[in-house]
């Protein structure tokens, strides 16, 4: 088998972590049984089922439930040929800047939900292994170079919640930006209004604070660090499976 | 994938012969999953899983041939006791599963 095979190509976008599609007739006529095509989310498409007459459905169908992320079957010609679509998306992100009591909560919930977890912070005294044995990835740097290093893709949700402007700020102008799903920042209405005001000031654009979740998570009543954090997860989950949260006060230029 | 994945590629450094078996459809209660993978060798040994275990070794048995005919194959499996699926047992539903050499 080349280093080039159908396979090899597959292989290399799932340990990437990019969504791609493999699509394979499963029933049909025996040339045809097993023919394949891979259609990733971003990059060239390739397999000899792109040579048929219906290759047009068939991308159209992979993208559709790519987009659904499920894997199932659809029929072609006539129904006289079945296609299995292997729907692989990488695994969703966390990434939470701030090694604080809410983050440990977050990293319990977020776990069992499918979230690979990334703590983030430049205190090493604050990030130890000791307060956070649960979480996937530790990483002792500044949001702004941290967020960029463990990469922002578009099933990424980054949490940032040390209170502490010098802290926050960095990382959600890297994260803002960025195609992350979701992106919320911990603090009262009257901090949020400081930080639109300071983030403005420094050059950030009103459409990216506009989709900022803050203040952050479901208003639950939570106050302790397990509530806030059950609020702010149920947000993300929310958002991911794109409910509508209600409308948000748009930030003015 | 990604679970077997590791299985391939040590299977693959050994010279292997390899079967991929993948859930495409199910109805009813079915523990697994379209998409849901196991992978067979030319010794037999397998990864992974398609059902809550009840049909494994039936497909091993077809990944074996599948193996030798470079044929590859669709399997259904349905339940045999109707009962079964009301009492709600993991192996209750329906499943298709095809089954393929990896050599594309």
């Amino acid at each position: 088998m080349s280093e080039s095979s159908l396979f090899a190509t597959f292989k290399s976008y799932i340990e990437q972590e990019q969504s791609v599609t493999l699509a394979t007739v499963v029933r049909g006529p025996d040339g045809l049984l097993g023919a394949k095509a891979l259609i990733p989310a971003n990059g060239p498409l390739l397999g000899p089922l792109l040579d048929t007459p219906w290759r047009d459905k068939l991308i159209r169908d992979a993208q559709l439930l790519m987009r659904e992320h499920s894997s199932a079957t659809r029929r072609y010609e006539d129904d006289s040929i079945e296609v299995f679509f292997d729907v692989n998306r990488p695994p969703s992100r966390l990434i939470i800047v701030g090694a604080v009591h809410i983050a440990d909560a977050l990293i319990h919930f977020a776990r069992p939900l499918g979230y690979k977890t990334y703590l983030v912070d430049p205190r090493t005294a604050f990030a130890t292994p000791e307060r956070f044995p649960h979480v996937d990835a530790m990483v002792h740097a500044w949001g702004d170079e941290a967020l960029p290093q463990i990469g922002l893709n578009s099933e990424t949700a980054v949490v940032v919640i040390t209170h502490d402007p010098k802290l926050d700020d960095p990382a959600l102008k890297v994260a803002l930006p960025s195609p992350a799903f979701y992106v919320g920042a911990l603090g009262s209405p009257k901090t949020h209004a400081q930080r639109v005001e300071r983030l403005l000031g420094e050059g950030l654009a009103p459409e990216h604070l506009n989709r900022l979740h803050a203040p952050i998570g479901l208003d639950i009543g939570g106050r302790t660090p397990a509530e806030i954090a059950l609020s702010i997860i149920a947000e993300i989950v929310a958002v991911h499976n794109d409910v509508q949260l209600g409308e948000r006060l748009p930030v003015s230029g | 994938m990604k679970d077997v994945l590791e299985h391939i590629e040590n299977w693959q450094a050994e010279g292997r012969q390899i079967a991929v078996a993948t859930v495409t459809q199910t109805w009813g209660s079915s523990p697994r999953g379209p998409g849901s993978k196991m992978v067979v060798n030319d010794k037999g040994e397998m990864f992974g899983s398609v059902s809550g275990g009840c049909v494994e070794g039936a497909v091993v048995q077809e990944a074996l041939q599948v193996l030798s005919s470079g044929r590859p194959k669709l399997l259904h499996f349905g339940v045999a006791d109707e009962m079964a699926w009301e009492v709600g047992l993991a192996c209750g539903g329906t499943i298709e599963v095809f089954v393929e050499r990896l050599d594309w």
